[in-house]
C-alpha cells in the first residue's frame, strides 16, 4: 500500500478488492445478519412466532432462524404472550442471562401493554420490567409483521451499533418507557397494601 | 338420571341433607360436621370412586344468599358414569372443612387450588401451599370482595435496565 502525499491532504491509494468502513458498521452488519432469537412464548403469539421460522414464512431469509432455548446462546428476546406475575421473575432472570448485546421484541398486544387481560395476575406490559427495543402490535401479529419488526430491528441495529454497545448506555434508552401508574379501581379508592 | 335409591339410603342415615334436582343432576347439601362421612359413605357403599373436582362459589352480595360461600365436590361412580353433586355452605369467620385427601389422593392439588383462590382451610391436608399464586402472595383473588385489577402486586418487581446487563 503506498502512501502519496498530494498537497497537504494526505491520501490513501487502495487497492480495487480493498473496502474501507468503520469497525462499528462492520460490527453491526454482522449483528444484524445473525441474530439468535430466544423465543419466550407464553400464549398464542407463540404459534404465530413459530409459523415465522417454518418455512412458508422463513425467517432464515433474513438470518435468524436459529432459535436457542438456551438464553447464554441467544441475543434477541421474543416475547410472545402474555406474561403473568410468576413469570415476570423467569423472564427477567433469562433476560440477564443474555449475553450483551442483546434485543428485545414485545410481540403482540399482550406483551407489550397487557391486552385484554388487565386482571390481578398479568403484567401490564413488559416494557415497565425490562427493556424493549421494537413493539409488534397485532393480537396476535402476523408473520410478516414479525418480519418486518426484525428487518427495523436490524436496520436500527445497523445504523445505532457500536462495536463496544455504547448505543446501549445513552440515557434515553436507560429512562422507563412508562411510568408505573396503577390504574385506580373502578368504585373505591386505591390502596396499596 | 334418577339417584332416588342413593338419597334414601343417605336420607336413612344422616339428617339434615337436602337434596335437589335440576335437569338430571342431582345436588345434596350437607352440613359441615356431616360432610367427611357423607363423603366416605358415598365411595364406600356407593361406588363413588372418582372425584372430579373440589371448587367454590362466593355468594358475595348474591341474591337471596345466605351464607358466603358453596363449597362444591362434584363425584362419579366409574361403571355407570353416575353423577353427584355435594355442596357444603360456609360463612365467614370458621372457613376450615376437614380434607378429603384420605378418601381421594387426587383432592390434593384441587383443595391447595380451593384455598389459594378462595382461602378455605382444609383441616388435615398434608401439604396445603399455594399452587397457582407465588408463595408471597397474601390474598385469595377469586374472593369477589377482590378487585378485579390487584392490590398492586402486579408491580412490586425491579425494573431491569440496560446498564443492569
Amino acid at each position: 500500500m503506498a502512501l502519496e502525499q498530494s498537497g497537504s491532504n494526505p491520501s490513501i491509494e487502495v487497492p480495487e478488492n480493498i473496502v474501507i468502513s468503520k469497525l462499528d458498521e462492520l460490527a453491526s452488519w454482522g449483528r444484524k445478519n445473525s441474530l439468535w432469537p430466544m423465543p419466550f412464548a407464553t400464549a398464542c403469539c407463540g404459534i404465530e412466532l413459530m409459523a415465522t421460522g417454518a418455512s412458508r414464512h422463513d425467517l432464515a431469509r433474513f438470518g435468524a432462524e436459529v432459535f436457542r432455548f438456551s438464553p447464554r446462546q441467544c441475543d434477541l428476546m421474543i416475547v410472545a404472550g402474555r406474561v403473568v406475575m410468576k413469570m415476570l421473575p423467569v423472564l427477567q432472570r433469562i433476560w440477564q442471562q443474555m449475553h450483551e448485546p442483546k434485543w428485545c421484541i414485545s410481540m403482540g398486544a399482550c406483551a407489550s401493554t397487557g391486552g385484554v387481560f388487565d386482571t390481578y395476575c398479568v403484567v401490564q406490559g413488559i416494557d415497565r420490567f425490562i427493556p424493549v427495543d421494537m413493539y409488534v402490535p397485532g393480537c396476535p401479529p402476523r408473520p410478516e409483521q414479525l418480519i418486518q419488526a426484525i428487518i427495523d430491528l436490524q436496520d436500527q441495529i445497523q445504523t445505532e451499533g457500536t462495536v463496544t454497545g455504547r448505543e446501549f448506555n445513552t440515557r434515553e434508552r436507560q429512562e422507563p418507557k412508562r411510568a408505573l401508574v396503577e390504574l385506580p379501581i373502578l368504585g373505591q379508592p386505591y390502596q396499596q397494601s | 338420571m334418577s339417584q332416588t335409591p342413593i338419597i334414601d339410603s343417605l336420607n336413612a342415615d344422616f339428617a339434615g341433607l337436602t337434596t335437589s334436582e335440576f335437569r338430571g343432576q342431582t345436588r345434596i347439601v350437607v352440613a359441615r360436621d356431616q360432610l367427611h362421612d357423607v363423603l366416605r359413605t358415598l365411595r364406600d357403599e356407593h361406588g363413588f370412586d372418582m372425584l372430579i373436582d373440589i371448587t367454590c362459589v362466593d355468594y358475595l352480595n348474591y341474591r337471596d344468599a345466605t351464607e358466603r360461600f358453596g363449597l362444591v365436590y362434584l363425584l362419579a361412580r366409574s361403571d355407570d358414569m353416575r353423577r353427584l353433586t355435594i355442596r357444603v355452605m360456609l360463612s365467614e369467620p370458621d372457613l376450615s372443612v376437614p380434607t378429603v385427601t384420605d378418601l381421594w389422593s387426587g383432592a390434593d392439588w384441587t383443595e391447595r387450588e380451593v384455598w389459594d383462590m378462595f382461602g378455605i382451610t382444609f383441616d388435615g391436608h398434608p401439604d396445603l401451599r399455594r399452587i397457582l399464586m407465588p408463595e408471597e402472595f397474601t390474598a385469595h383473588p377469586l374472593r369477589k370482595d377482590y378487585p378485579l385489577q390487584g392490590r398492586g402486586e402486579r408491580h412490586n418487581f425491579p425494573v431491569l435496565t440496560r446498564e443492569d446487563g
